[in-house]
């Protein structure tokens, strides 16, 4: 990967105060070791919790253990293909979360790299998913190819969409990008609940008190390619996710439109120095992040979901997440991967994945995974402390050498 | 903008001349324009209302030709929401009106308000001191929590309260120690916490209530009635028999206020938000001042919580994630408030009014009801966008400060 100009010390760019600059430095101050340090030590704590209230850190091993088999993970000691398999549904079931979590977490993740936090993927994965449903209920009668791509290119369009908003609020006004995200987040939570709700104009059409969506037409519904079809199978949305992936990581490192991005992201007014339009590409990044998270929401509704309840609202919180996926994996396209599989495990592993002869029940384990969820955002973001470490050994080797010897070498560094 | 030691030196015809008069006049006419079809005043004809309101765009024109344009179209889109509200509300039929604008809706606004009031009280000190604080939705979580526990294993509502603002400042704490002493990015830390409250309020209402609900018979938190005021004929139904809370919500706008722009630890809060540096400069210790505000955020914060598991609406029960969102209206109540006590006490009656007309209409219009719930995201939207006046939040707000 390149960086856009030379690079600015560590502390430089700890204090210029962008994000993003911040996050370049996370980025080369650890490589791969922080982000493991991070998730050993949130798991670490989440097992002192359950070691705490259950009296036993036997019992705390155990429930990990129990939430390793609920995500699937013990099938790659003995792979089957046969769903039947406890352990290769387990893993479907898994995939799928991952599904979503990766594509989420791409939308916070290119938000990031222009110095925007998009704190709005929760609403605009609504947008996308109530779009979805929409277009997969009403325009039944499609033929399949052409009902699944309409129905997606709009979702993922109103999710750029909607997302768009917030860039545009930056761009002409300066209005910050969290704030308006987060009332965005809001507003499409209630515009769902009005949606799908009693008389909602997206409310089913058989069951006049049951404030859920109609279910998307057969025509609409993606091919399932391990389980079956209508039980929650693994649909070739994950091939969506791993192609968005790449998609991903060719529009940031690989095109003209990723390097503006970055540029921005880096310094907005070194960038603008450079005969780059900042507010075009704010605009731009803002709705290619909403697009990703749009898209995840038609994934999932045309994928396994079929249809989205009133009450299914307030549960959702896989747009959350993908701050943390993002943020774990550094933005970029296989830190990704690798955190929404974590998460996408300890979502599924923690609740349907457990079973009555678990260690730990599935309504205490559920709220485990928020913890640790918790404890990694927080990790993560403490990027003082990995620079501390980081640069004590600096330091460290800059005491041994004498003072003229360092100087060049820090300014360097 | 004109301090308010200039403007008490203009003569009271200068001041009358000034553009913004006129823009606010025009927008609290139209609020009139609405206010003049429902009860008590309850005008059958849409003429009144149409009269006023256009007085009230005529005055946001004339603004804008004087020069003050974005008050001046606020005035003018506030004139012609007035009218339609206005004719809306004499088509429909008397009794329905006379039922949804009830003294009781007075006495339920005021209690929707209040853990809007305490949160955005909460973020004023936190945010005016320097450290933007996302994690209020968490905080307040942790109060509605831990406070109905407190009430329940201690037996009475004050223990609620006191272990309510223990864990609120813990949890306050522990986010001020990442975003002060480790320097963390403070939105980042935000949403950790709100994250750590959702797992850790659900983890541990599952673990120390077996997954039962609550027993009944908590200790609630108590109403005060007001001797002389509970039966009188309107006031008594509206402001003669409110929770303690609310009123300790009145009187926290009004400390705050005192506290904030009053008082030489006021000046040092907002010294640190606005230039930290300048501060340290002159001897103020920025991290202890931040250190003190942030935690204070987060008892106030709890406290808002703890209402809604402890206060009339809650009933002495707790829901998962039962916060749902109210955390960001407090934050959004602050914003709208311009980070004034008083601002964001306008802005909680305004949404906590919003949420009161939302539950009266839940009996004719669902669905209107529904989307009701939007409004106060809608307005802070457009606060943000400048659209009406601008927003301006501390100018270091948000930074983490490094002593030199």
């Amino acid at each position: 990967m390149t960086d856009p100009g030379p690079s600015p010390s560590p502390e430089q760019a700890a204090q210029t105060g962008t994000l993003a600059a911040a996050l370049a430095v996370k980025q080369r101050a650890g490589g791969f070791m922080v982000p493991l340090a991070t998730v050993v030590l949130a798991f670490l704590m989440g097992g002192v919790v359950v070691a705490a209230t259950q009296h036993s850190v036997h019992k705390a091993l155990l429930a990990y253990q129990d939430i390793f088999r609920g995500a699937g993970l013990n099938w790659i000691f003995h792979p089957t293909t046969n769903i039947l398999n406890i352990a290769s549904y387990n893993l479907s079931q898994t995939l799928l979360q991952t599904t979503t979590l990766i594509l989420t977490g791409l939308a916070v993740a290119f938000a990031f790299r222009c110095g925007m936090f998009n704190i709005g993927g929760q609403g605009q994965y609504f947008v996308g998913l109530i779009v979805a449903n929409w277009l997969g209920v009403d325009l039944a009668g499609l033929s399949p190819l052409p009902h699944i791509l309409l129905a997606i290119a709009a979702a993922t369009l109103a999710g750029a969409a909607w997302a768009g908003i917030a860039g545009v609020l930056k761009a002409t006004v300066g209005a910050h990008e969290v704030i308006t995200t987060i009332m965005l987040n809001w507003i499409a939570i209630w515009v769902g609940e009005w949606l799908f709700g009693d008389g909602g104009p997206l409310q089913n059409s058989t069951q006049q008190f049951v404030p859920v969506s109609n279910n998307v037409a057969k025509s609409a519904q993606l091919p399932v390619f391990w389980g079956t079809q209508g039980f929650q199978g693994l649909d070739i949305g994950l091939f969506i996710a791993l192609a968005a992936l790449v998609a991903f990581w060719a529009l940031i490192n690989r095109t003209t439109l990723g390097y503006e991005v970055r540029a921005v992201g880096f310094n907005p007014d070194a960038a603008a120095y450079g005969g780059i339009n900042v507010k075009k590409n704010l605009i731009r990044a803002m709705a290619i992040s909403g697009a990703f998270a749009g898209l995840a929401g038609a994934v999932d509704m045309l994928g396994y979901l079929y249809r989205f309840g009133q009450l299914d609202i307030p549960v959702s919180q896989v747009g959350f997440l993908g701050i943390a996926v993002a943020l774990l994996g550094r933005n970029t396209a296989i830190g990704t991967m690798l955190g929404a599989l974590l998460f996408g495990g300890l979502l599924y592993g923690t609740t349907h994945g457990l079973n009555a002869t678990s260690v730990i029940q599935p309504e205490l384990a559920g709220n485990l995974t928020y913890i640790i969820q918790g404890l990694v955002v927080l990790f993560v973001g403490a990027d003082v402390l990995i620079l501390y470490v980081w640069n004590s050994r600096k330091r460290l080797r800059a005491q041994r050498l004498p003072k003229t010897a360092a100087a060049p070498e820090e300014a360097a560094a | 903008m004109n301090t308010w030691a200039a403007r008490l030196d203009n003569p009271l015809s200068a001041r009358l001349r000034d553009p913004a008069t006129s823009g606010y006049a025009g927008i609290l006419l139209a609020a009139f324009a609405a206010f003049l079809a429902i009860p008590p005043i309850e005008a059958r004809t849409v003429t009144w209302p149409i009269l006023v309101g256009v007085v009230a765009a005529v005055l946001g024109i004339w603004t804008v030709t004087r020069g003050r344009r974005r008050l001046g179209w606020g005035a003018v889109a506030a004139g012609v929401l007035g009218i339609a509200l206005g004719i809306l509300a004499t088509r429909s039929g008397t009794g329905n009106l006379q039922s949804v604008f009830d003294a009781t809706l007075v006495a339920q606004t005021l209690g929707l308000a209040t853990p809007l009031v305490f949160g955005s009280v909460a973020g004023i000190f936190s945010e005016r001191s320097g450290v933007v604080n996302i994690g209020l939705e968490g905080m307040m979580l942790m109060g509605a929590f831990w406070g109905v526990y407190g009430a329940d294993k201690g037996g009475t509502w004050a223990v609620g309260l006191l272990v309510a603002a223990a864990v609120g400042g813990l949890l306050a704490l522990v986010y001020a120690y990442f975003a002060i002493h480790l320097r963390s990015d403070q939105i980042v830390g935000g949403t950790a916490v709100n994250f750590l409250a959702l797992g850790i309020t659900g983890y541990f209402y599952v673990q120390l209530y077996n997954n039962n609900p609550i027993p009944n018979g908590v200790s609630l938190l108590p109403n005060v009635r007001i001797p002389g005021l509970a039966n009188a004929h309107f006031f008594g139904q509206a402001i003669g028999d409110l929770n303690i809370l609310t009123w300790a919500s009145f009187v926290l706008v009004i400390a705050a206020f005192v506290v904030l722009f009053k008082t030489p630890i006021g000046l040092r809060i907002r010294a640190c938000g606005e230039h930290p540096r300048a501060a340290d400069t002159v001897g103020i210790n920025v991290y202890v001042v931040r250190y003190g505000c942030v935690v204070l955020s987060g008892v106030l914060a709890a406290l808002g919580g703890i209402y809604l598991s402890e206060g009339p609406q809650g009933n002495g029960t707790f829901i998962f994630n039962m916060t749902n969102g109210r955390g960001f209206i407090a934050l959004a109540a602050m914003i709208f408030g311009n980070w004034r006590p008083a601002g964001a006490f306008g802005a909680a009656i305004l949404f906590g009014f919003s949420s009161a007309l939302a539950l009266k209409l839940q009996v004719y219009s669902p669905q209107a009801a529904t989307l009701f719930q939007i409004l106060p995201y809608v307005l802070t939207l457009i606060a943000v966008a400048g659209v009406i006046g601008r927003t301006v939040p501390p100018a270091a707000d948000g930074k983490p400060y490094k002593k030199q």
